[in-house]
């Protein structure tokens, strides 16, 4: 048993629910007892989709427990079939059902319908929304290609002259931007040359994963959701994946260079213009490259960024955070425990030690622990951010009404650095600003309570303060009782903590403490602050 | 007008007759009514012991509005409290207490039964009574089932009510018992209300408090401010108490009848109750009639959620003049509708229960003005023409009484007011 207030990812069905809501002639049926349809409203108010997701309910109730909710599935799914003549059916259950052991998928093989009907297991008591989206989405890829799999067709090899061709796996409703990242790399792809055979699930038919194998390769581009196919198709197929997320410019250039190599293309067309290291808004196909150089942007260096998402996203925002924007990443984690190792080799490389955890207490904890001055992450790290006063921009799902934006903002590819630099960018104080709030932080008008001008809103960043108490409400107080009463803070010391930067104050002052109780100080004066400071050598 | 129940006897004397469904039902389990009541009730934590559905229902319904640590949460089950009931009531009681623990401040703590939990018949009750063993006086432990396969939506806040009734303190006075959830302003305009009309003591269940109970007993006279608490009412009747039939203190016409029924059974002159509810009657009246030209003739179709469809049908027909094609609600309880049910128009279908594609059939094929129903279907029925109303805003909102009626009638009529301004 596991106390959860708040919680990532829904259960497995939910990852069902996503797949076939994403597809265009799908129908789930879900054995699910009264209460379930909650989930209809996650696709028609957060993704605002004008059709309810092609979902049907069993709706048993207590006193069908007897033993006639076999019937119930063999119903719901015979009526479903009527109502909405899918292509195909997946018949799963949800959490109370799989309990029940009705065996709903077999149920609904066995009514003799005249479409492929796919069984779903969704064991709710041990995995999650990815693994039920990755799980539902291989199931259906093997069931539609069942007989080409077992006849081992091996994969005609491409005529010469013809375009190479590729598949996308994985973008999903109620993923993170995949509507317009789905956009931007088959851009990319039609630079190249590349033709896109089926792009799955987003938008797909059952043709389209019937086509499949005739692909050159495919794009894993949501591993969380795709990997699993992606694997399966490599094994029957032979049908090579990419391995590289393109979200930044220099994820986006290995990414290229990855696909031209699987499609046996020169990459020319968009690398001979991507020239690393030049300050120019030439020198590459997104304009993060010289914004991030311009002088401006040289209050970027050094902010300390707390990254929390889905593994994939989570570990590229990583790299653009370090490489691209000059950012200090202070902490990196992720709720997607299947790509734990993924993550704890990304964080390994930068000197962290990866938060793998779904506790939101316990991320809510490591952030305030860590005084980042931005936080990327989800949904449920906005509300953190809120909560402690820090910047924060959405990286990953789960998602919220406002991360599906009306216009198109993409974060992979070229275009979607773009975008990332101005998301990440925009919540933090502006540079010329941030050097005048230093310089008249002590006069009254102008003490770092101030919001940033070019903010409209009001709210969230009162703890950019010095005079009145900081980030304090939350986190800890600062000067005004040490954590440990056997320790004082003089006058002078208290007065010198306040001129450190909000944002490294609580660390500074834990710090000297520290220092201080390990060599038995019990008053901490300027020098103590400043010995320590040399001490820790920040 | 004050005695709406003579109008009702007068109107019709058959009972309405019932369209009874069976098929998916689009309604939220009886979890969803944590949402509201472990905010009225400050010193409460309610623990769902479920699945991780239970726990994204929850966040789900509630709009994943988070705030620093909620006083609502939820034991997942896994695979192995499955394997071995034993370990799972050890693993419960862990919870319990590391949670009562982080949360000095908690005084009733609610474990909540949900469908998983019932179904492996995971004793809750048991598991109350063996901690509070251990935790009486400082908490108490209460049980009830919020689960999908037994409860819809406010039915939860039934469960939740009828809960405590066993521990309602024994009393022979006199008093007044307001049963069901109001938001605070509205309890407060209410208690000033009955304190003009010269009833008291007034008694509210639930309390602010959940470890502040009120009395039951044969003096006690109940007052239903909501028409989904049949199960508590009839446990407080069981206790001695006695129901004051009424409908419900929506509009005009529903609060002056309410509090009139409540004042009659003080023995109050008529003409002080007129006295009394005169200012606010003027008021409602003023702020209804600024809405009714946006609803008056339109063709209103209900689908099931609250059980607030019914007096909220009666109010959107007789106060706004609005004509309600079908009212579906989860459940008919005669008892707490009886009031109600004869001041529906002959000509609509009251359905219960629900076979939601029928249902849209249905919707489709009568082309109402305005449909109302849950978030789910809210998006695709505009997308098909169809103006709509979300249900969740009515049990969200305060809509009691005299000084919300105003309030009640824009919810209803904003759907329109918005098409209207929009030329895209």
């Amino acid at each position: 048993m596991q106390l959860t207030l708040w919680t990532y990812e829904g259960p497995p069905h939910i990852g069902a629910m996503r797949i076939a809501a994403s597809m265009n002639d799908v129908h789930l049926v879900l054995h699910a007892p009264q209460g379930d349809t909650y989930a209809d409203l996650l696709f028609t108010m957060i993704q605002r989709q004008d059709a309810r997701p092609p979902v049907s309910y069993t709706t048993f109730q207590a006193r069908d427990l007897g033993g006639s909710t076999a019937d119930l599935v063999k119903q719901a799914v015979s009526e479903a079939y009527e109502r909405f003549k899918p292509k195909l059916l997946l018949v799963g259950e949800s959490c109370t059902a799989e309990l029940l052991q009705d065996q709903a998928g077999h149920l609904g093989q066995t009514l003799g319908l005249p479409v492929p009907v796919v069984p779903l297991e969704l064991p709710a008591y041990s995995k999650k929304e990815n693994w039920g989206a990755a799980e539902t989405l291989y199931h259906l890829v093997r069931g539609v290609l069942a007989d080409r799999a077992a006849s081992s067709a091996a994969r005609a090899e491409r005529s010469p002259g013809t375009a190479p061709r590729a598949n996308i796996l994985g973008p999903t409703t109620l993923g993170f931007r995949c509507r317009d990242d789905v956009i931007e790399v088959q851009r990319l792809l039609e630079a190249l040359g590349i033709a896109v055979n089926a792009v799955v699930p987003l938008g797909a038919t059952v043709a389209d994963l019937a086509r499949l194998p005739d692909a050159d390769f495919n794009i894993d581009l949501y591993p969380e959701v795709s990997r699993t196919t992606a694997s399966w198709l490599k094994r029957t197929f032979r049908q090579p994946h990419t391995t590289i997320v393109p979200m930044g410019v220099g994820a986006t250039r290995d990414f290229i260079a990855e696909v031209a190599q699987l499609a046996g293309v020169d990459a020319a067309p968009l690398l001979s213009r991507e020239q690393p290291g030049v300050a120019s808004f030439g020198a590459s196909h997104s304009r993060l490259p010289w914004y991030t150089r311009s002088v401006d942007a040289t209050y970027l260096t050094g902010k300390r960024v707390f990254i929390f998402g889905d593994a994939s996203h989570a570990i590229c925002a990583a790299r653009l955070a370090r490489e691209e924007l000059g950012f200090e990443v202070v902490g990196l984690g992720t709720y997607s425990r299947e790509f734990a190792r993924e993550t704890r080799a990304a964080a390994e490389a930068i000197g962290l030690t990866a938060l793998i955890s779904d506790d939101y207490l316990e991320v809510e904890t490591a952030i305030q622990a860590a005084a980042p001055e931005l936080v990327l992450g989800t949904q449920m790290e906005r509300h953190i951010a809120k909560r402690l006063g820090i910047a924060c921009a959405v990286i990953s799902a789960p998602i919220h009404v406002q991360d599906v934006p009306a216009r198109y903002s993409p974060v992979f590819g070229f275009e979607g650095a773009n975008v990332l630099f101005d998301s990440w960018v925009h919540p933090l104080v502006m540079g010329l600003e941030e050097h005048l709030l230093q310089m008249f932080r002590d006069d009254f008008e102008f003490h770092d309570a101030a919001p940033p001008s070019h903010l409209h809103h009001t709210t969230p960043l009162a703890s950019r303060s010095a005079a009145s108490e900081p980030v304090t409400a939350a986190n800890e107080a600062v000067a005004v009782d040490s954590s440990d009463p056997e320790l004082l803070w003089s006058a002078d010391g208290e007065r010198e903590l306040k001129k450190i930067p909000f944002f490294v104050r609580a660390k500074a002052r834990r710090n000297t403490e520290r220092y201080a109780l390990e060599r038995g100080v019990r008053t901490i004066t300027v020098e103590t602050l400043y010995e320590a400071k040399a001490h820790f050598g920040r | 007008m004050n005695d709406l129940a003579a109008v009702a006897r007068a109107v019709r004397l058959q009972p309405q007759p019932v369209l009874r469904e069976r098929g998916q039902r689009e309604v939220f389990c009886g979890l969803t009514s944590i949402v509201w009541l472990h905010r009225k009730m400050q010193d409460a934590f309610f623990l769902v012991v479920g699945s991780r559905t239970c726990a994204h229902l929850l966040q789900s319904a509630a709009g994943v509005m988070i705030f620093a640590e909620p006083r609502f949460g939820t034991a997942i089950l896994t695979d192995r409290d499955l394997a071995g009931l034993a370990d799972a009531n050890t693993e419960l009681d862990r919870i319990c207490l590391t949670l009562l623990e982080r949360r000095p401040d908690i005084r009733a703590l609610f474990l909540v039964g949900s469908c998983p939990s019932e179904v492996i018949k995971l004793d809750l009750a048991k598991a109350a009574e063996r901690l509070n063993a251990r935790l009486l006086p400082r908490v108490r432990v209460i049980n009830y089932s919020g689960s999908g396969i037994e409860t819809t939506f406010t039915q939860g806040e039934d469960g939740a009510l009828k809960a405590m009734v066993p521990l309602m303190p024994a009393t022979q006075d006199r008093r007044l018992l307001v049963v069901g959830c109001l938001p605070e302003v509205v309890e407060d305009q209410f208690m000033r209300l009955f304190a003009e009309l010269g009833i008291e003591p007034v008694t509210f269940l639930p309390a602010r408090r959940a470890a502040e109970l009120p009395g039951v007993g044969p003096g006690t006279r109940v007052l239903a401010a909501q028409p989904f608490n049949g199960d508590t009412v009839r446990a407080l009747i069981a206790r001695g108490a006695e129901l004051i039939p009424a409908p419900y203190p929506f509009g005009v016409e529903g609060s002056t009848a309410w509090f009139t029924a409540a004042a009659q059974a003080w023995n109050v002159e008529p003409a002080h109750i007129d006295r009394a509810l005169r200012a606010p009657v003027e008021r409602a009246r003023t702020a209804i009639e600024r809405q009714r030209p946006s609803l008056a003739g339109k063709r209103l179709f209900m689908l099931p959620d609250s059980q607030l469809e019914v007096p909220l049908a009666r109010f959107l027909h007789r106060e706004l003049g609005m004509e309600p094609v079908e009212v579906g609600t989860p459940h008919v309880d005669r008892q707490m509708l009886q009031a109600e049910l004869p001041l529906l128009p002959a000509s609509v279908t009251l359905s219960e229960g629900q076979h939601l594609e029928r249902q849209l059939d249905r919707v489709r094929a009568s082309r109402p003005d305005l449909t109302v129903c849950g978030l789910g279907l809210a998006n695709p029925l505009e997308a098909e023409g169809l103006t709509t109303k979300w249900s969740i805003e009515l049990v969200f909102s305060p809509i009691h009484g005299f000084d919300q009626a105003g309030d009640l009638a824009e919810l209803f009529a904003r759907p329109f007011g918005r098409r209207a301004r929009l030329a895209v």
